[in-house]
């Protein structure tokens, strides 16, 4: 019988995941690990070729040279998002070769992957320690994966691995553009995506690391966002993402008027509440209303004169359009969203590429998500506590990842600009139906119908005291979707965990049970 | 006993919902429900089903409701439209009349922006006023599908008790002739503000459809009047734009309505629209003549917001008061057209606080320097600086602040 305990926000946790001890979240800031960090194995330059030449015909050479065995875990990468090919192809290989049990740490996991089911079902897979997509998180939901899944942020995966929570045994890096010894960047090529920063802590700890490029070219790729000196095998492959579906040639900025709506109630608040100053900040991601809300800041900045020291993306055509204004001074990117995200990128040495390690990790020296001044998120659920869920819906399904949003909540003032409803599923909730955020990271709520503002925020409401935008509390903005949707009922739920929610020190701030249905 | 049905479904379609319903002889109500929300409102659904059956006097029925969202009073018209098309059943099933939507409005009141909202599609029809347009147009005419009519009657109906549109002065646009008199069953006991009239060219029409609002008006014991606005979509109508406007008391604006027009001349629709400057100004002065609001078409184009502010710039020179939208994003920008400009407004303000002061001087006439204003000017500046008060252009010490 596994044991629960109440971790320090109030729910419920197994003492175990997988077999494996956890640490019940004890409040933001709280926990402190000690010792050092986790070493990778120490190897010698004796046992390279002197030529830098690594490379092996196929990518199952690779897997075999890399020793691939029952029960390893195998990182892989979302850099080619909707359009990867070579996570699929890694265990396709391992089912032929009748590997069983691995575990699938990705950055990632996106609807292309649905593919891997079949090995979840067959025991190929264990479980996967990453975000769960679609399809994926249907099938965690019902019960169905062998072990538990863990989900953790961007910075929360970078941190599980330096802490030695995870061990990866044999991490896969497809890479645009790479050269024998194993240097590789993100950069050129036909699955050009920008940059590889998801997969440096991976280069850096794993056993294993095999490069995995359809664009190889003599020795030095330049730049090296992930270097030869900490890889041990390279593979030429014939592709290793679809283009089209890597990268959009074009993001587009929302149509619909409600959303649009939003965004400019985003940005009327932001000016209001004097955010948008000379020097300032703030994260913008790709998503339809987050894009309109960086085209309004755009125009109020134009208006006053102003300018951005810096803008963490998602960068996009509208973004780089900004940045090449003079708008915004630099680009500290997470992840490049269209080609003009990756030109700007090739081109401009104010457009940085980022990792997870100088923008999220909680174990180090500080990171930048903390210095950021606005930070624009999005949220399934959000509760009266302000609370708030993106990895399940309120039916209590499984279906998106952490992704970077955990790690943002530190920004100075976080924003989730979100629909008051979504097709009569109303967005403020009593009790979130899985915790993924502390309320007390998440300082306004922008709905169409009102704006709600944390009332730990004292400051902000004091600057939008006299504001004609409709400030509400979350409780009038609760009752307001009620009286038009009607109030939901809550998901049914078996005793069974199927998947951990880490914050981002690594501890449990949540589980996610199966679905009664 | 054949299966009918109602509503919409298809992988587009959201927050709506596609009822199938057979009548059989016994076994009592069977409802099959496919829905996304049925862990969390599978139960809701259920109820607002069944009550409308019951209201409906359905004893033994088999349903199976496909459903994306729809809230309980769409789902009830969805059911209520399918039980119709099974058979002629008189009663009527009401959801909530919500106190949101028992405001009233006025014969006098802005009409600048008005947007059209489909009668069949109740997903667009739920956040119409969150934008704040002057008016909401549920369109029983042109905007629904010929075989989709009667359905959309109903989810009319329960949008104008249901829906809250903060405000926006409540309208329905009817379909022609003998369709649009029956339509008027489905709204007017409804507080539905005012009707519009498409494709009006002769004034009798409407005298008809005044006695048949009046009829039920009184049947249902409802005081508030209802407005009217005839819609010119013809030569013949513009040749008739007078006796039309001053047909009916109740009338409070006469629009024009281009497409249609152009159609009927035989020209082509353009941006800069000379070919219907003359139907336009005709209206204008008719409108003006019978003392109502001239209301000008929509601009079709809604990628174009420049375009459209020009538009609408040039509509307000010719003296129109208004003009429809079909996209929430217009709106703004045709509130900012039709706004006094700067230049105008401080001519207003000096105008309005010159006459002002005469009156409390017990002065007759009304002069700035040397030049005198005639009364009817003074009205119009009087208007212009209410509008703005009410635009929010101009704060309402402004005479305070222009004598300090």
């Amino acid at each position: 019988m596994t044991d629960f305990v109440k971790n320090a926000a109030g729910r419920l946790i197994p003492t175990h995941i997988n077999g494996k001890e956890v640490v019940p979240f004890q409040g933001v800031g709280k926990f402190r690990p000690s010792g050092r960090k986790y070493a990778p194995l120490i190897k010698s330059v004796a046992d390279y070729p002197d030529d830098g030449d690594k490379r092996v015909p196929s990518l199952k050479d690779a897997l075999i040279k890399a020793g691939l065995k029952d029960g390893m875990t195998i990182s892989t990468h979302h850099h080619f998002r909707n359009g990867d090919i070579i996570a699929n192809q890694i265990f396709d290989i391992a089912a032929e070769m009748g590997v069983k049990d691995l575990v699938w740490y990705p950055s990632a996991s996106f609807p292309c992957q649905e593919h891997l089911i079949q090995y979840l079902e067959s025991g190929v897979i264990h479980h996967i320690e990453g975000s769960m997509n679609g399809p994926l998180g249907r099938f965690a939901s019902q019960g169905k994966m062998k072990g538990q899944g863990v989900l953790r942020s961007h910075g929360g995966r970078y941190q599980a691995v330096q802490d030695g929570d995870v061990h990866i045994d044999i991490a896969v890096i497809a890479s645009p553009c790479a050269d024998p010894f194993g240097n590789a960047n993100g950069l050129y090529g036909d699955a050009a995506c920008g940059l590889l920063g998801f997969a440096l802590v991976d280069s850096e700890y794993a056993d294993q690391v095999v490069v995995v490029t359809d664009n190889m070219i003599p020795f030095p790729c330049i730049p090296w966002q992930i270097q030869g000196n900490n890889v041990d095998i390279t593979v030429e492959v014939e592709k290793v993402g679809i283009p089209e579906k890597i990268v959009s040639g074009t993001t587009k900025v929302t149509k619909s008027p409600d959303r649009l709506l939003i965004a400019e109630m985003t940005a009327q608040f932001c000016d209001q509440a004097g955010l948008i100053k000379d020097g300032f900040s703030f994260q913008a991601g790709a998503g339809g209303t987050s894009l309109s809300i960086g085209i309004y800041f755009g125009e109020i900045m134009r208006k006053r004169g102003i300018k951005a020291r810096f803008a963490r993306g998602g960068s996009n055509q509208y973004l780089v359009e900004m940045f090449e204004e003079g708008l915004v001074e630099h680009i500290l990117d997470g992840q490049t969203f269209d080609l003009e995200g990756v030109r700007s990128m090739r081109e401009n040495p104010a457009h940085v590429n980022t990792s997870p390690f100088t923008s999220y990790n909680y174990h180090g020296k500080g990171n930048f998500a903390s210095i950021i001044d606005i930070a624009i998120l999005g949220a399934t659920e959000v509760d009266l506590n302000f609370n708030a869920n993106v990895v399940t819906h309120s039916d209590g399904y499984l279906l998106h990842g952490i992704g970077g949003w955990q790690n943002c909540l530190f920004g100075k003032t976080v924003i989730l600009p979100i629909p008051l409803f979504r097709d009569r599923i109303p967005v403020i909730v009593d009790e979130v139906t899985t915790l993924c955020g502390p309320g007390e990271l998440i300082d306004v709520i922008v709905t169409e119908r009102g704006i709600a503002i944390n009332p730990r925020r004292k400051d902000l409401i004091e600057k939008l005291k006299d504001s004609d935008l409709p400030i509400k509390t979350i409780e009038e903005l609760q009752q307001e979707a009620e009286e038009i949707c009607g109030k939901p009922k809550t998901p049914d739920f078996e005793e069974q965990v199927i998947a951990a929610i880490k914050w981002v020190d690594g501890t449990v701030i949540d589980v996610v049970r199966k679905v009664k249905e | 006993m054949n299966e009918v049905c109602a509503g919409n479904k298809g992988p587009k379609i959201k927050s709506d919902c596609h009822v199938t319903f057979q009548k059989t002889q016994s076994g009592g109500i069977s409802i099959r429900l496919k829905s996304k929300v049925a862990a969390m409102f599978g139960e809701q659904i259920e109820n607002i089903t069944r009550a409308t059956l019951q209201k409906l006097g359905v004893e033994h029925a088999e349903l199976t409701i496909e459903d994306t969202g729809a809230l309980d009073w769409m789902i009830a018209a969805r059911v209520e439209a399918a039980v119709k098309q099974a058979g002629d059943i008189q009663e009527e099933f009401w959801p909530e009349f919500k106190t949101y939507s028992q405001y009233s409005t006025s014969r006098d009141r802005d009409r600048l922006s008005r947007l059209y909202l489909p009668g069949n599609n109740p997903k667009m029809m739920l956040n119409a006023g969150i934008h704040y347009p002057h008016g909401v147009i549920l369109d029983l005419e042109d905007a629904v599908a010929p075989a989709k009519k009667h359905e959309a009657r109903f989810m009319v109906r329960n949008a104008l008790r249901s829906v809250n549109f903060y405000g926006a002065e409540r309208m329905v646009r009817i379909n022609q002739g003998d369709m649009g008199i029956e339509d008027l069953a489905y709204v007017v006991p409804h507080n539905v503000h005012l009707i519009l009239v498409p494709k009006v060219e002769d004034p009798n029409y409407l005298r008809r459809l005044d006695e048949e609002v009046k009829r039920i008006q009184a049947y249902h014991k409802i005081d508030n009047p209802i407005y009217y606005m005839p819609i010119i979509e013809s030569a013949l109508g513009v040749e008739r734009a007078f006796e039309i406007a001053s047909a009916c008391e109740n009338t409070v604006a006469l629009a024009i309505g281009l497409e249609d027009y152009t159609a009927d001349i035989g020209v082509k629709r353009t941006n800069t629209a000379e070919e219907s400057l003359y139907a336009r100004m005709r209206l204008v002065n008719a409108a003006k003549a019978a003392g109502i609001q001239p209301i000008d078409s929509v601009f079709s184009d809604v990628g174009d917001m420049q375009a459209l502010f020009e538009n609408v710039r040039k509509s307000k020179q010719l003296g129109f008061e208004g003009m429809g939208c079909i996209h929430p994003r217009q709106i703004k920008v045709i509130h900012q057209g039709f706004a006094p400009e700067p230049a105008e407004l401080e001519k207003s303000m000096k105008i309005v606080d010159a006459a002002q002061k005469a009156e409390a001087q017990g002065l007759g006439v009304v002069s700035i320097g040397t030049k005198m204003i005639d009364p009817p000017v003074v009205k119009r500046h009087t208007k212009q600086i209410d509008r703005a008060i009410r635009m929010g252009v101009l704060e309402e010490n402004w005479q305070e602040l222009l004598n300090d």
